[in-house]
C-alpha cells in the first residue's frame, strides 16, 4: 500500500509532465540505441576480421624460422678459454633448410593427441607466374587436397570449380581470384610457373578461388603436394610446413610450447602470428567501451539535470508530504521510482531502435572494394551486449536519479512553508 | 494532564547574526482547547508554533505530545509521530496540483494505512463534506479557488483524526466569509470532537472567537 502510493505519486508526476519525461526518456533511447549499434558494429566487424584471418590460418604452424647461431664457432672452438667475451659483429643467419625433418611421422603423432583435430602438410615455395610477357611474384603452395579440405575453408571459397579438381589431373592450379584477373586466365587456361631456382613447369589452372582478402587472392595458388615437389626438383618426404587445427584454438599457446619442448621443432601459435590483429581489436574493444560509457554517462548526466530541476519545482509539494508524515526514504521513493520508470521505459525504446537501426546497418550493402569482398556491413546480434546496454542503462538512470532524491529528502518542510 | 507541554523552549537564529528568537517559553495546552497565540510579526508566534509542530527539532527545552518527549527522536521517527497525531493548516494551502481534492485528502491516510483504500475513500469524503466541499472532490486541486483550497487542506488535516490540529495564520489568506466558516470549523472540531486547535494569527476576531488567547512579544509569553 505504501509502496504503491510513492509509485502513484511519481507516475502523477511523469504524467503530469509527459514533455519532460519524455526528454528524459529520449536521453536513455539514444543512450542504449547508440551504445547498441556502435558494439554491435564494432564486434560485428571483429569478428568478421578474425574470422577473414583465423579461417584459413593454422592454430599452430610447425616450420624451420631462419635463426642466428648463438654460439659463434670461435667459441666453440675454443671452450676452456673461460672470461673471454667473442663479439661477431654482421653474423649471417645460418643455411636453414626449409625441410621439415621426419614431417610424416611428426604429423601421424601430432594426429594422435585428443586435442588436435587434424594436421595438414604444405609445401610453400615463391614463384614468378608468367602468362605471355607478365610476371608476377607469388607463393605456390603444395596441399594435401583432403586434408585442406577437411581442416580448412578452401573448398568453400571456390569461385570457380572445386577443390577436389585438383585430383583429377596432373599439375592442375588454383589461383586466386586477384591473381587469375591480373593474368587474364581462366578455368582450362595454362599459366607457366618459374621458381626462384629457375625451374619452369606448365600448369592447368582447374579452380579459382576468393577469400576476400587481397593478400591471399592477389598473390597465392595451390596445387597438391607432388606438383610443388615436383617444380622444387625434391622427393615426396620434403614438406616445409605443417598446419595443426585445434578443437579449441584457445588451448593453441599451450599446446604450441608442448610440441616444442616435446618434439624439437618451432611450433608457432596463431596469437603469436596475429599478434597485430589481436592488437587491432583489443584497442577497438577500449575504444567501443570508452565512447559507449560516455553516451550513457552524458545520459545519465541528462537525467540527474532533469530530476534536480524536477525537484527544485517540488520543493513545496515535498514539505507538505512531509509536514503531513512523509518519511525521508518516501520522499526518496518517488524520485527513485521516476528515474527508475524513465530508465525502463526509455531503456526498452532503446532496445528495440538500436535493434531496427542494427537491423538497417546489417543489410546496408559495403562499398564493394577488391580488398575485402564482403556484400553487407558486419553487424553482430548478441543478446548478450542488449541486457548489457539495457542494465547499464537502467543503473545509471537510477544513480542520476539517487543523488537528487537524496537532496529532496533532506528538504526542510520548516523553511519551504515559512517561505 | 496536558495533551501538550512545553518547557523552557529557547531558540536560536544564526543568520544573519545570532538572535535569540524564543526565550524560554513555557506552554501547555488541554485537550479539547481552542488556543490562539497572537502577537507582532517577528515575535517568535511561528518560530514557536513550528516547534510544536516537532517539523523544527533545532531548538532548547523540552517538549512533551500526548504524554511522550519527543526530544531526540528522528526525522522518520517524528514523521510517523506527525501523521498519526498532528494536523496542519497553512496560510498557503499547499495542496499537491496534480492531484484531486479527494486524493489530496487521503494521501496522510494512505500513508498511515490504518484503514482500508475503500474506508479511506469515504472518510475522505465524510471530511470534506464537513467542510462542504464533497462538490468538488474529483477536481485538480489546482483548479480550486484559495478558499476552497484552504478548505480541502483542512480536510487534509482531519483525515487521521488528529489529537491536535495546528494552523500557521489559517484564515491570513482569505477574504471575511471564508475566514469565519474556518472558523467555524475549528470551533466545531474542539467542541465536538474534543480535538485540540493551537493557531498562530493575526486576525483579531478569529482570536476572540477562540478559548484562549496568548500573546507573545519579543520572545516570551507576555500575557495570557
Amino acid at each position: 500500500m505504501k509502496r504503491s502510493l510513492t509509485l502513484e505519486i511519481a507516475l502523477t508526476h511523469l504524467l503530469t509532465k509527459r514533455k519532460q519525461t519524455v526528454v528524459a526518456m529520449l536521453g536513455v533511447t539514444f543512450g542504449i540505441s547508440m551504445f547498441l549499434v556502435m558494439i554491435s558494429f564494432m564486434t560485428g566487424v571483429n569478428d568478421f576480421t578474425k574470422r577473414l584471418a583465423m579461417e584459413e590460418a593454422p592454430d599452430i604452424r610447425i616450420y624451420n624460422p631462419l635463426e642466428i647461431e648463438k654460439n659463434t664457432i670461435i667459441a666453440k672452438a675454443a671452450p676452456d678459454t673461460t672470461g673471454n667475451v667473442y663479439v661477431v659483429h654482421h653474423q649471417r643467419p645460418k643455411n636453414v633448410l626449409p625441410k621439415l625433418r621426419n614431417a610424416i611421422m611428426l604429423s601421424q603423432s601430432l594426429e594422435a593427441m585428443p586435442e588436435i583435430k587434424g594436421v595438414a602438410p604444405q609445401v610453400a615455395t615463391q614463384v614468378f607466374f608468367n602468362n605471355g610477357p607478365i610476371r608476377i611474384t607469388g607463393s605456390l603452395l603444395g596441399i594435401d587436397v583432403k586434408r585442406q579440405g577437411e581442416l580448412f575453408t578452401l573448398a568453400r571459397k571456390m569461385d570457380a570449380g572445386e577443390l577436389l579438381d585438383l585430383l583429377g589431373v596432373n599439375d592442375g592450379v588454383i589461383l586466386g581470384y586477384g591473381l587469375a584477373k591480373k593474368m587474364n586466365v581462366g578455368i582450362g587456361d595454362r599459366v607457366s610457373i618459374t621458381t626462384s631456382e629457375g625451374n619452369i613447369l606448365m600448369l592447368r589452372v582447374v579452380g579459382i578461388f576468393s577469400y576476400g582478402m587481397a593478400d591471399f587472392d592477389n598473390a597465392r595458388a595451390y596445387a597438391t603436394l607432388a606438383t610443388v615437389q615436383k617444380i622444387m626438383l625434391r622427393d615426396p618426404s620434403f614438406i616445409t610446413d605443417l598446419h595443426i587445427k585445434m578443437y579449441d584454438n584457445t588451448q593453441a599457446q599451450v599446446m604450441a610450447e608442448k610440441i616444442s619442448q616435446e618434439f624439437g621443432v618451432h611450433a608457432e601459435d596463431w596469437t603469436t602470428a596475429n599478434a597485430p590483429l589481436l592488437a587491432g581489436e583489443n584497442i577497438r574493444y577500449a575504444m567501443t567501451g570508452i565512447i559507449s560509457f560516455t553516451l550513457l554517462l552524458v545520459a545519465g548526466f541528462g537525467i540527474y539535470n532533469i530530476m534536480n530541476m524536477n525537484i527544485i519545482n517540488k520543493l513545496k509539494d515535498i514539505a507538505i508530504l512531509k509536514a503531513t508524515g512523509f518519511e525521508s526514504r518516501q520522499i526518496v521513493g518517488i524520485f527513485l521510482w521516476q528515474s527508475a520508470i524513465i530508465g525502463l521505459l526509455g531503456g526498452i525504446v532503446g532496445l528495440t531502435l538500436g535493434y531496427g537501426f542494427c537491423l538497417a546497418l546489417s543489410h546496408t550493402p559495403f562499398p564493394n572494394g577488391d580488398i575485402i569482398r564482403i556484400e553487407t556491413m558486419p553487424v553482430n546480434f548478441n543478446p548478450q551486449h542488449y541486457i548489457m546496454g539495457f542494465c547499464f542503462g537502467v543503473i545509471t538512470t537510477v544513480l542520476a536519479g539517487f543523488f537528487p532524491s537524496l537532496k529532496a529528502a533532506k528538504v526542510d518542510p520548516v523553511q519551504i512553508i515559512r517561505g | 494532564m496536558p495533551i501538550l507541554q512545553a518547557k523552557q523552549i529557547t531558540k536560536y537564529f544564526h543568520e544573519p547574526e545570532t538572535v535569540q528568537v524564543l526565550k524560554e517559553v513555557d506552554i501547555s495546552v488541554e485537550q479539547g482547547e481552542f488556543l490562539s497565540i497572537v502577537g507582532k510579526s517577528g515575535c517568535g508566534k511561528s518560530t514557536l508554533l513550528y516547534i510544536l509542530s516537532t517539523m523544527d527539532t533545532d531548538y532548547g527545552g523540552e517538549l512533551n505530545i500526548k504524554g511522550q518527549k519527543l526530544n531526540g527522536w528522528s526525522q522518520n521517527q517524528l514523521a510517523r509521530f506527525r501523521n498519526e497525531n498532528l494536523g496542519f493548516v497553512f496560510q498557503f494551502h499547499f495542496l499537491l496540483p496534480e492531484f484531486t481534492a479527494l486524493r489530496n485528502v487521503m494521501m496522510p491516510a494512505l500513508k498511515l494505512g490504518k484503514y482500508s483504500y475503500a474506508e479511506i475513500e469515504q472518510r475522505a469524503l465524510d471530511k470534506l463534506r464537513m467542510v462542504e466541499m464533497d462538490g468538488f472532490a474529483h477536481k485538480m486541486a489546482s483548479k480550486l479557488s484559495g478558499g476552497q483550497q484552504q478548505r480541502v487542506a483542512i480536510a487534509r488535516a482531519l483525515i487521521n483524526d488528529p489529537t491536535i490540529i495546528m494552523g500557521d495564520e489559517p484564515t491570513g489568506n482569505l477574504d471575511k466569509v471564508n475566514s469565519q466558516r474556518v472558523f467555524e470549523i475549528f470551533q466545531e472540531l474542539a467542541r465536538q470532537n474534543h480535538q485540540t486547535i493551537i493557531t498562530v494569527t493575526h486576525d483579531q476576531d478569529f482570536a476572540a472567537g477562540s478559548d484562549r488567547v496568548i500573546v507573545m512579544s519579543d520572545g516570551q509569553i507576555v500575557q495570557e
